[in-house]
Order: C-alpha cells, then sequence, then structure tokens
C-alpha cells in the first residue's frame, strides 16, 4: 500500500511541478521577452549593464512595498495606504536628519546625533517604526474594528497625504546626510558582490542535496534528479548572470541587496512558518481557519503591520535615493505593488500569491519605466502601456487557468 | 404510465477522461418521457460527472459519445444550449442569491422588460401565477435568505420550471431537508411527474429514491452496474449493487466501554451574534468518556449553534458553563477549545471546515501546526510524516498529498477534514452532520472509525438530521426543539416516531 502511494506521488509530483513551472516560467518569459523588444528598440542601449543597475535600483522601491502587499493579498485583504504611507516615512526619515536630530543634538550636547551613520540608523528606525505604527493602527481598525480593509487603507492613504502635505508645506526637505543617501546610491563593491553571488549559488547547491538527503532518509518522495539539478542550476546561472552584470557596472546597487536580503526572509515566512501558513489560510477560507484555532485579528495585525513596515523601508530608501523628501513621494505605490503582485500570480481573493512571483511582476513594471524612459516616450505612455499590461496579465492568468482547472 | 413510453434522452456510449482517471467508462442509458428516473451511486461513481455532461458544462468535445434528446443529436457547448432545450439542472448547493426576493431570483435573467427596464409588476405577477400553478407554497415577495433551507430549494425549482424545463435533473435535493420539507418535496415532484415533466432523481437516500423512482440506474466506477424498474429492486440490493458487495449492516457493531462523566454542559444560553434572544437556551448535558451523544433536531432547532458556541465560535453566551473532568472551563475561541482536546468536524465542507484551493497536507495540519512548528518554523519532515500517517490510516484517496482538496470527492474531502481534527488528538470530537453527501462506503468507514474512537477513550457528540443514523450509531440521544433540550434518551428500544415527536414539539 505504501508504495503504491509513493509511486503515484511521484508521477503526480511532477505533474503538479510542471503546473508551477509553466506559471512561473510564463512571467519570466513574459519579462525576457520584453526585454529582447526593448533592447531591439534601443539598440542595446537597454541591456547595458549600466541600465540594468538603473532599472534595479528604480524598481526596487515599489518591489519593497509589493513584498508585504502580497502577504495582504493572499490574506484577503488590501493596502491602498502603503504608497502615502511610504512617502510619509520617508518624509519623517528626512525631517528627523535635517531638523530633529541636529536640534536634539545641540540640546543634549550629543553632537554623534547631528549627523553620519548615527543619525541615519535613527533615521531609518523613525520611518520603519512610524510604518508598523500607522500599518499597526490601520490593523487594528480592520481587525478588531470590523471596518473592510478596502475602507480604512482608503481613508488611512487620505489622512498620510494629508499629513504629509502639513509637514513638507509643499516645500521639498534635502539635503540629506550622506551616509544616508548611501542607503538608496551606492553599491556592493564588486569583490564583496562576487563573495555574495559564490555563497549564493554554494547555499542552492547545499540546500538542495540536503532537502534532498533528508526527504529521502525520511522515505518521501523526491523529484527526479535531472530535474532538481536543472532548477538549481538554472538558479545558480540567474544569480551568477545578476552579479557579474552587476558588477561591470560599479556593483550590487545598495537598496537592491536589500530588497533581495527582505524578499528572502519573507519568502522564508510565506512558504516555512506558522505564520506564513495562517496567511494563506486566512485568505483562502476565514471561517475554516477561524475554526482551527488560528486567532484571525492577531495575524491580520501582523500583516498590516509588516506591510507599514516595508512601506516604512521603501520611503527611506526613496528618500536617500532622491536625496530629497517631496509631498508627492510614493504616489501610487501601492497601485504599482498591487499590479505587480497580481502580475506574479497573486490572486485578489486571497489564498495564493508568491514573493519571488511578486518581484518579477515588480520587475515587469519597473522594465516598461526604464525602457520607454530611455526610447523618450513620454510618460503619459508609460501609464497607459503599464495598464494595459495590468489587464492583460490577469487576462491571460485567469483564462489559463480556467482551462487547466 | 398510460401512454406507450417514449425515449425523451439517450446517453449513448459516453466516455469521460480526467488525467489520470477514467470518470465514466462507455455509460448507455435511457430516459423515458414523464419518468422519474433515479441514478445511484457511490462518490467518484460518475454521477456528477454525467450530470454536467448533460447540462453542458463539460462541453462537446471534452467526452466521447453522443447524446440525443428529444430524438435528436445534441451538442452542447455551454449551460446555455441545455437550458435552451429545456434541460435544468437544480444542485446540491442552491445558487440563489439571498439578497434578492423570491420573484426577482425565480426571473433572474428572464425578467419581462421593455428595453431593459423591468416590468416589475409583471414579474411578481408571473411568479405568483407560477408558483401557484404549481402548488408552491412560498410568498413571491420574500428575501430568499429569510426563508428555510427547504423553502429555498422549492424556489430553486420554480426557478427552473419558469424556463419550461422538459427535463429536471435533481441533485442531492434533500440533503439539507428536514424530513417534512423532504415529504413536501416528494409531492412537488410526484405532481410534476403528472405533468409530465422528466427527471432525472440522484441521492444517496435510498428510502427516497424508493418513494418516488419509476426506474433505477446505478453507477459504479464510472460504469452503468444496471438499470432496473424501482419495483424489481429492494434497498439492500441497490446497495450491493453500487459498492460491488453485500452490505449486511450499515452500521459497523462496537465493544462499548463508556467510562465516567467527562465534559459537562450546563445551562448553557446563547444569543446570535448582534440579537438577544437566545436561539439556544438554558441546555444541559452530560458527555461520559467513550460515549457517543447523538443530537437530533429538525433544521433551525439550534444544533449546530449549539455545538459550535461550546466550540467558542458563535455568538455571544448569555449563561452557562462549561467543565471538563468535573473542572469549570473558560472557552472564549476555539484556540481555547482545541487547548482543552475539543475539536469540531462542521457541516459545511466548503463554507467552515477546508480551505478547497489549498492542498490536503495544509489544511490536514491546520490545527495542529502549533505542534509542528521549532520557534513558529514548520518542521516539514514531521508535518509530511504525521500527514502521511493519517493519510494512511483514514484511506484519504488523492493523487498526491500536495493534491488540491477541491480536487477530490466529497468522501474524500470529509475525510481531509477528519485527519485534521485527529490530528489534534481530541478528547471530545463533535461531528456536526459527519456524513452529509457522503457515499455508502466512505459513511460506513466513518462509522467505524468512530467506534475505534470511542473504544480508545474518545468522547463523541454527533449532530445529525439522519435518523437512522442518530438510532444507529448513539449511546443517548439528545433531541432539541426551538433551541431547548426536548429529551434526552437512552438509545434503547427507541422508535425513530419518538425522536421525532420530541422534536416537533410533542410530548
Amino acid at each position: 500500500m505504501k508504495i503504491e502511494h509513493a509511486k503515484l506521488d511521484k508521477k503526480a509530483g511532477l505533474r503538479s511541478l510542471a503546473k508551477i513551472d509553466f506559471r512561473s516560467s510564463t512571467i519570466v518569459l513574459a519579462l525576457l521577452v520584453l526585454w529582447v523588444i526593448l533592447s531591439v528598440l534601443t539598440d542595446g542601449a537597454f541591456l547595458t549593464p549600466r541600465n540594468l543597475s538603473n532599472l534595479f535600483r528604480q524598481g526596487s522601491v515599489v518591489a519593497f512595498i509589493a513584498v508585504g502587499m502580497v502577504m495582504v493579498i493572499a490574506a484577503g485583504q488590501i493596502d491602498l495606504s502603503a504608497g502615502s504611507l511610504a512617502g510619509l516615512a520617508g518624509a519623517m526619515a528626512a525631517l528627523a536628519q535635517v531638523r530633529w536630530l541636529p536640534a536634539l543634538a545641540e540640546q543634549t550636547g550629543i553632537h554623534a546625533l547631528a549627523s553620519g551613520w548615527l543619525a541615519t540608523i535613527v533615521a531609518v528606525l523613525v520611518a520603519v517604526g512610524m510604518g508598523i505604527l500607522l500599518g499597526g493602527i490601520q490593523g487594528v481598525w480592520v481587525a478588531y474594528g470590523q471596518v473592510p480593509a478596502f475602507i480604512v487603507t482608503l481613508g488611512g492613504s487620505l489622512i498620510f497625504r494629508g499629513w504629509l502635505l502639513g509637514l513638507t508645506r509643499g516645500v521639498n526637505i534635502a539635503p540629506m546626510d550622506p551616509k544616508f543617501q548611501q542607503l538608496g546610491q551606492a553599491y556592493v563593491s564588486p569583490a564583496l558582490g562576487t563573495w555574495l553571488g559564490a555563497v549564493a549559488v554554494v547555499l542552492i547547491v547545499v540546500f538542495t542535496v540536503h532537502s534532498r538527503m533528508n526527504k529521502k532518509r525520511h522515505g518521501f518522495d523526491v523529484r527526479p534528479l535531472w530535474l532538481e539539478a536543472m532548477i538549481a542550476g538554472g538558479m545558480s546561472v540567474i544569480v551568477l548572470w545578476f552579479v557579474s552584470n552587476m558588477n561591470r557596472f560599479r556593483g550590487i546597487p545598495v537598496p537592491v541587496m536589500m530588497l533581495l536580503a527582505l524578499a528572502g526572509l519573507f519568502t522564508f515566512i510565506t512558504t516555512r512558518t506558522q505564520f506564513g501558513r495562517y496567511v494563506y489560510a486566512i485568505g483562502g477560507n476565514i471561517e475554516a481557519a477561524r475554526l482551527s484555532g488560528i486567532n484571525i485579528r492577531r495575524n491580520i495585525l501582523k500583516i498590516f503591520m509588516v506591510v507599514g513596515a516595508m512601506a516604512g523601508v521603501s520611503g527611506a530608501v526613496l528618500t536617500a535615493r532622491l536625496n530629497v523628501a517631496t509631498a508627492n513621494a510614493g504616489a501610487q505605490f501601492e497601485l504599482n505593488a498591487i499590479a505587480a503582485c497580481v502580475i506574479g500570480g497573486t490572486s485578489l481573493v486571497g489564498g495564493e500569491g508568491s514573493i519571488p512571483g511578486a518581484l518579477v511582476g515588480a520587475l515587469i513594471m519597473a522594465t516598461v519605466d526604464n525602457g520607454m524612459s530611455l526610447m523618450n516616450v513620454e510618460s503619459f505612455w508609460q501609464q497607459i502601456i503599464k495598464g494595459m499590461i495590468l489587464a492583460t496579465a490577469v487576462l491571460i492568468d485567469v483564462n489559463t487557468r480556467k482551462a487547466r482547472a | 404510465m398510460p401512454e406507450p413510453k417514449s425515449i425523451l434522452l439517450t446517453i449513448s456510449n459516453v466516455s469521460k477522461h480526467f488525467p489520470g482517471t477514467l470518470a465514466l467508462d462507455n455509460v448507455n442509458l435511457d430516459v423515458y418521457e414523464g419518468e422519474i428516473h433515479a441514478i445511484c451511486g457511490e462518490n467518484g461513481a460518475g454521477k456528477s460527472t454525467l450530470m454536467k455532461i448533460l447540462s453542458g458544462v463539460y462541453p462537446y468535445g471534452s467526452y466521447q459519445g453522443e447524446i440525443y434528446f428529444g430524438g435528436q443529436e445534441v451538442r452542447f457547448a455551454t449551460i446555455k444550449s441545455s437550458e435552451r432545450l429545456g434541460i435544468r439542472i437544480i444542485y446540491q448547493e442552491l445558487t440563489l442569491v439571498p439578497q434578492m426576493t423570491v420573484a426577482d431570483n425565480i426571473m433572474l435573467g428572464a425578467e419581462p422588460n421593455k428595453y431593459g427596464v423591468i416590468d416589475q409588476n409583471q414579474l411578481y405577477r408571473d411568479t405568483e401565477e407560477l408558483l401557484k400553478s404549481y402548488n408552491l407554497d412560498i410568498p413571491y415577495n420574500a428575501r430568499v435568505g429569510s426563508l428555510g433551507i427547504g423553502k429555498q430549494q422549492m424556489v430553486e425549482i420554480a426557478k427552473a420550471l419558469s424556463g419550461k424545463a422538459r427535463l429536471l435533473i435533481l441533485d442531492e435535493p434533500t440533503s439539507a431537508l428536514t424530513i417534512d420539507e423532504t415529504n413536501v418535496l416528494m409531492h412537488i415532484l410526484r405532481d410534476l411527474k403528472r405533468r409530465g415533466v422528466t427527471c432525472i432523481y440522484i441521492s444517496h437516500k435510498l428510502e427516497e429514491v424508493f418513494a418516488i423512482a419509476d426506474r433505477i440506474t446505478v453507477l459504479r466506477d464510472g460504469q452503468v452496474v444496471g438499470t432496473h424498474a424501482a419495483s424489481d429492486l429492494d434497498q439492500n440490493r441497490v446497495i450491493s449493487l453500487m459498492v460491488g458487495r453485500e452490505l449486511t449492516n450499515q452500521y459497523p457493531t462496537r465493544t462499548k466501554k463508556i467510562g465516567d462523566i467527562t465534559f459537562q454542559v450546563k445551562e448553557w444560553t446563547v444569543a446570535r451574534p448582534g440579537e438577544s434572544t437566545p436561539v439556544v437556551k438554558d441546555i444541559s448535558f452530560d458527555l461520559r468518556q467513550g460515549e457517543i451523544l447523538g443530537i437530533s433536531g429538525l433544521m433551525g432547532s439550534g444544533r449546530t449553534e449549539l455545538v459550535q458556541s461550546i466550540f467558542g465560535e458563535y455568538g455571544r453566551r448569555l449563561s452557562g458553563e462549561l467543565l471538563l473532568g468535573g473542572e469549570p472551563i473558560e472557552i472564549r475561541s476555539s484556540q481555547d477549545a482545541i487547548h482543552y482536546g475539543l475539536a469540531l468536524l462542521t457541516e459545511d465542507r466548503k463554507g467552515t471546515s477546508l480551505v478547497l484551493k489549498h492542498s490536503v497536507l495544509t489544511n490536514a495540519t491546520l490545527p495542529s501546526l502549533p505542534d509542528l512548528v521549532n520557534w513558529s518554523i514548520i518542521d516539514s519532515n514531521k508535518e509530511l510524516a504525521v500527514a502521511y500517517h493519517y493519510q494512511e490510516k483514514l484511506q484519504i484517496k488523492t493523487p498526491t498529498i500536495h493534491a488540491l482538496v477541491n480536487s477530490l470527492s466529497g468522501g474524500n474531502q470529509q475525510k481531509v477534514a477528519l485527519a485534521k481534527w485527529l490530528m489534534t488528538e481530541p478528547k471530545i470530537l463533535i461531528m456536526d452532520e459527519p456524513t452529509r453527501g457522503i457515499d455508502v462506503g466512505t459513511k460506513y468507514e466513518v462509522y467505524r472509525l468512530m467506534n475505534d474512537l470511542t473504544e480508545q477513550g474518545v468522547s463523541i457528540i454527533m449532530v445529525s438530521s439522519e435518523l437512522p443514523e442518530i438510532l444507529g450509531m448513539s449511546d443517548r440521544i439528545l433531541v432539541m426543539y426551538e433551541g431547548t433540550v426536548a429529551g434526552i434518551v437512552e438509545n434503547q428500544d427507541v422508535s425513530g416516531e419518538t425522536i421525532m415527536r420530541l422534536a416537533t414539539g410533542g410530548a
């Protein structure tokens, strides 16, 4: 009986894998097609290391929010305030280093607070803390106040944007501390980049082998060896290609490195932890989750704190990159993040979605922005094209899903 | 039948493949004009697949074989094309809009209108006429959500009839109905038959089938085992055709090991969320170790509300206490309930029990996840090991443990739900309609499992609408009537009539 089960499992495992790969490979394929088209249209300017570096760096601000947004949407919720929150948190980080900390340093006589690394750390903590706090308040409203997330975060978006306007009075807050600027503008040195890339490849191999051995030891089914080797090999090639390209232009941008680290962390959280499992269960069937002993409210609150924190990171990085906090910073980031999630296969009815998918989605959105800027296409076209890509991506996804169901 | 039997529907050599399975294997079937033709079979026998082909859900081209309707070959591309010919299906799960009125629901999609503006008066008149002509006792202007399940079913039937149905297909229509409501439905169907409406009736409940059907077709593993006049068969014969073996007893025997009182509910009174009038009133009962306490009562008598509120997840408690092993306990949420060793298998697999679009694995381990983590990180090996263990133990038939639950048959879905709760190793297992909508074979497995559990010292509270099940499985029976205990009786020499009398408010 046991053997029979295992045999069945092996075949079906392959089938389900083919299905997953079909889904994720279609978006990756779409991205590649887009890149080929753009490099042809720009006579290769698009694919230069310099431009790719820019592309990743620009895309990362929205991608931070997309990482949090995957969890929000997978739990059957929505956050329309993340962009405004990012703008507000970024402005607070700016105010902290431009006004508050120097004033505090003056009063207390601790001059290390006025600038440098300490000021930078405090400024980032202000942005992230603000994000967690305001995200948390919205979470309380949704989870304990039972107000739909759409309404709470719509209200939140207006409040945060208004607050931001009040803080800045429409005047730009600048310049940032040089150390703070590095968050958005600096590069990981090529040597360190190469080293990190090598470590990543080793980790991929070690992890693949380890999990395979582990499964075998416990008598669970494993994927065929060639498939496993191909997946690990493919991932390694992507890592090496990325590192070598970035190294040909100064190195991996710091914000991209931060994004990769946070995305890795949250991928682990969503796929391997109790909290992650609960996020998807709540989005998949809230009643079943409730009756299975899951504390719905506490988990929804946590999710909004996570997306708030990511908005804070996004705001800080944005302010650092632009070296200025403005009143319209982060405008429509949440919509771009939602689009990135949806293009990346997150279901708006909840229960499904992956962070790597959302990253590819964010990359597609950033590619359109970047490519069209390169081609000197007016910005209104960028919006139109992005809108069409979003609608088309979902059209294709919904219909292929039906066909495969 | 006075007239010579002409054939309305012929299914000829129909086969349907799914990846890995042959759902229908060369099915041949004739349905006569004006007959009630019952189709019986275990879950997974192919009934639903056959009906989906008939209704155009699986379009022409996705199956092999031919279908003839009224003498013509038909090739349905969509549900619309089958409806146009007068084939109407009433599914197990109702498809009404609860916020809309009866009339609006019945006429949905076929509203009398001029240039897109609905003629509301005409709509009401048409509906009233329709309801009256079929003797359906439903107010046309009531909100569907405010009606009981039985009435909603009638609305669904009326909706089908409004489209001039020539062939009415009912898929497990009585699974949510009380006995009275079932009787009304039977009456309506006989009336429809007199008016010449042909009917295909799919049901697990053989008493109904024999009460109403002219002919019975039995499906097993995608094949037609046989079509016979109902008068040539009896229930045992049909069951043996369905399962391919003689079932001598529907309820397995058990060695009773009943111990001391473990769980007590005292003066339990609960109001609906946001209301002050109680829906569960002053209920007290004891539960012994290794005992099966059946809870019987009509739909709406407060059974589900009682068990869900005990589990900490329904309404507002106005009074009452719970004692576990003599000690008072406080259950404010399902987390508390699980902590104290309670488990609740809910009645609604799709709505409250399972996350259908997630895998067997993640569904099965959801409540026991806290025991499968280190520092909140899931121990995948441990998780897989325990999931495989329960898959084996309950014989859950799934291509892989990672398959989505909505790809499984109803019986196997129920097993996943059971596995999910058994994994928490409960001391008190509450089962709300444990065998609703599952086939005879799986039912028997569930019953055997219940017996095993009680022998191991687990106490079971079983809510059921099916009297035979209540009488066949319980040690004691608690009968509810309008939120109160109408009586608690030892299950010895108790007749179904006694239970029904209590459940309907008789002394």
